[in-house]
């Protein structure tokens, strides 16, 4: 390579390096989690600590899945995700529709209520969510983790922009074909919002995956606890044994690692599009 | 169709979201606004106190250093997120090659749950054994105590004790940026190379023409042109940083929120008073004076914030 060559080559070698150097500190942690839980508990406490395991102690993961009952956990976080999830889909879709296409009065009203209700940050009404649900007698339940977030002023807010979009010509010539509002909303107006559903669904089962303020204050005993409250436990009781810790980590994180490269496209454009005006 | 009609027709459609979030958000708020005048302890409401949970706020020393501590966390988070992601996304938006790849990359920690990273960056800052120590003793510095370590960054920088309110943030507390920084990083580039791709081409073209820097092209058209963008990342994660709970909850301690106090952050006070100690009253109005804060920080950014912001 001549100086010529290499100096007009020396911004894109340095965009290069930086690029790289960020994305292995991003990955370090998630590769130093892996390397740990496969250590043997000797080797884990060794100081200069070793980066491949000598032995790697598959057992580990078998010894943390059951040290607890992990098995409950995922259960209960696979139920309330599910729950939450399509209590969203169906409340944001009957209401975004009323919002986009019923010239209802008050509905400008109603709305900009529930903007204001968005901002109120969570920590204002954790204290009284839950007295109420103490009150419900729902302490402890299912209920208590799902029936409060089946419904989400951002997923409304998102599908009333795209339901707008949708021509009112197709609404009149559904009704000339016989179609019900109910009809035309769920076999035509939903197949044609896919794109706007699965960022919705996507906002929602992660926020309900990774809950834990919530289900912290909500929950008592170990056997209704979601995973994350459950890791969180498990922590508590085993702060030392960093090998085992590791190894829950690993399979607390691995389902959301999993769908992040499965629907990867889909996330990085809903997410895109979250932060953008409209 | 009568407007009455419409207007049943567009409530029935409405009614399941709307008793959801009249049941379990908007009571609520009205129940806590109650709450917060009562002294209001496990057992029910004890006495109506008026003002005197807010004033009580007020005078309590370990809610002034909450409000600190939250405030440094926010500080030290909100420049590490915008110039690093912003600095992220404008390499990226070059002609890179696995440019996709990259973006996965640094997007990971964000869908991954702040329980688990939480675990592992405790065990990375772990005082003796942790691989971050190992980190600076290649470098012949440290060995730090990380979440430990309750002297604040600038005392330690500069090697001296220094007068209240200028210790800066505890280390333990820096470590919990630092982690955050990590995390958020990603979400924040994608945002960025949105907003960097809706930037017309004909602006760069034009500032090749004219023979700009590139220092001045980033300075006189990416920057200014990117300003709603980073006016949302400013107001978002000052948000998001305020109401940071789960790692002091997850990673201080124990009693979580220490050492000495230095990562009692403004949400995990509340949550301890409320419930470990009972105080529902108090932890209630905590919880309102933080709404007025954040509500208030918010129309500061806004207000002077959007004097800044160029649409196009």
């Amino acid at each position: 390579m001549n100086s010529g060559k290499l100096k007009k080559n020396i911004p894109m070698i340095l965009t290069y390096s930086v690029l790289v150097i960020g994305a292995l500190t991003i990955l370090f942690p998630f590769f130093w989690m892996l390397s740990t839980s496969l250590k043997t508990p000797i080797e884990s406490v060794e100081f200069p600590p070793t980066f491949v395991p000598r032995d790697p102690q598959f057992s580990n993961y078998s010894k943390a899945w059951n040290q607890v009952n992990f098995t409950r956990y995922f259960i209960n976080t696979i139920i309330i995700t599910i729950g939450e999830l399509a209590g969203v889909l169906l409340t944001s879709i009957l209401a975004a529709y009323a919002f986009a296409k019923f010239n209802f009065r008050g509905r400008e009203f109603v709305f900009t209520v529930l903007l204001g209700i968005m901002m109120i940050p969570m920590p204002v009404y954790i204290v009284p969510g839950y007295m109420m649900l103490q009150k419900f007698g729902w302490i402890d339940t299912y209920y208590a983790q799902i029936v409060p977030w089946l419904s989400n002023v951002f997923a409304i807010f998102l599908l009333r922009q795209h339901f707008k979009t949708i021509p009112n010509d197709l609404y009149d010539a559904a009704v000339i074909d016989g179609y019900s509002d109910l009809g035309f909303l769920f076999k035509i107006v939903v197949p044609l919002s896919k794109p706007a559903l699965v960022t919705i669904s996507i906002f929602t089962a992660l926020a309900s995956w990774n809950s834990f303020i919530w289900p912290l204050v909500v929950t008592n005993s170990d056997s209704i606890r979601p995973v994350q409250v459950g890791l969180a436990y498990f922590v508590q009781e085993q702060s030392t044994s960093y090998t085992l810790l590791m190894a829950a980590s690993t399979f607390v994180i691995l389902p959301l690692i999993i769908l992040f490269f499965i629907a990867q496209k889909q996330i990085v454009a809903s997410y895109s599009r979250s932060g953008l005006k409209d | 169709m009568k407007a009455k009609q419409i207007f049943l027709k567009a409530m029935l459609f409405l009614l399941p979201a709307l008793a959801i979030l009249f049941i379990f958000r908007f009571i609520p708020i009205l129940y806590a606004f109650r709450i917060s005048f009562y002294d209001w302890g496990i057992a029910g409401p004890k006495a109506f106190v008026g003002l005197s949970n807010y004033i009580e706020v007020f005078k309590d020393a370990k809610f002034w250093q909450s409000l600190i501590n939250t405030f440094w966390y926010v500080a030290t988070v909100l420049p590490g997120v915008v110039f690093l992601s912003l600095f992220i996304a404008v390499l990226l938006n070059q002609q890179i090659k696995m440019r996709g790849t990259f973006r996965t990359i640094y997007f990971l920690p964000d869908v991954t749950s702040i329980i688990a990273i939480s675990v592992v960056w405790k065990w990375i800052y772990h005082p003796r054994i942790g691989v971050a120590n190992y980190a600076l003793s290649l470098i012949g510095a440290g060995p730090l105590r990380w979440l430990e370590e309750s002297r604040g960054v600038f005392e330690m920088i500069f090697q001296r004790d220094l007068p209240a309110g200028f210790e800066g943030p505890s280390l333990a507390l820096f470590s919990l940026s630092l982690m955050t920084i990590w995390k958020s990083l990603g979400y924040n580039v994608l945002i960025y190379l949105a907003g960097l791709q809706n930037i017309p081409n004909h602006y760069y073209e034009s500032a090749k023409i004219d023979g700009a820097s590139s220092w001045q092209t980033f300075r006189h058209i990416t920057w200014p042109l990117l300003s709603p963008t980073t006016f949302y990342i400013f107001i978002m994660t000052t948000i998001t940083s305020f109401q940071v709970f789960a790692p002091v909850w997850m990673m201080t301690g124990p009693p979580a929120g220490g050492p000495l106090g230095t990562t009692n952050v403004i949400v995990y006070y509340l949550y301890d008073m409320a419930f470990n100690y009972s105080k529902y009253g108090y932890g209630t109005a905590i919880a309102f004076v933080l709404f007025l804060i954040i509500l208030g920080l918010t129309a500061v950014q806004k207000k002077y914030g959007e004097r800044g912001v160029h649409y196009e």
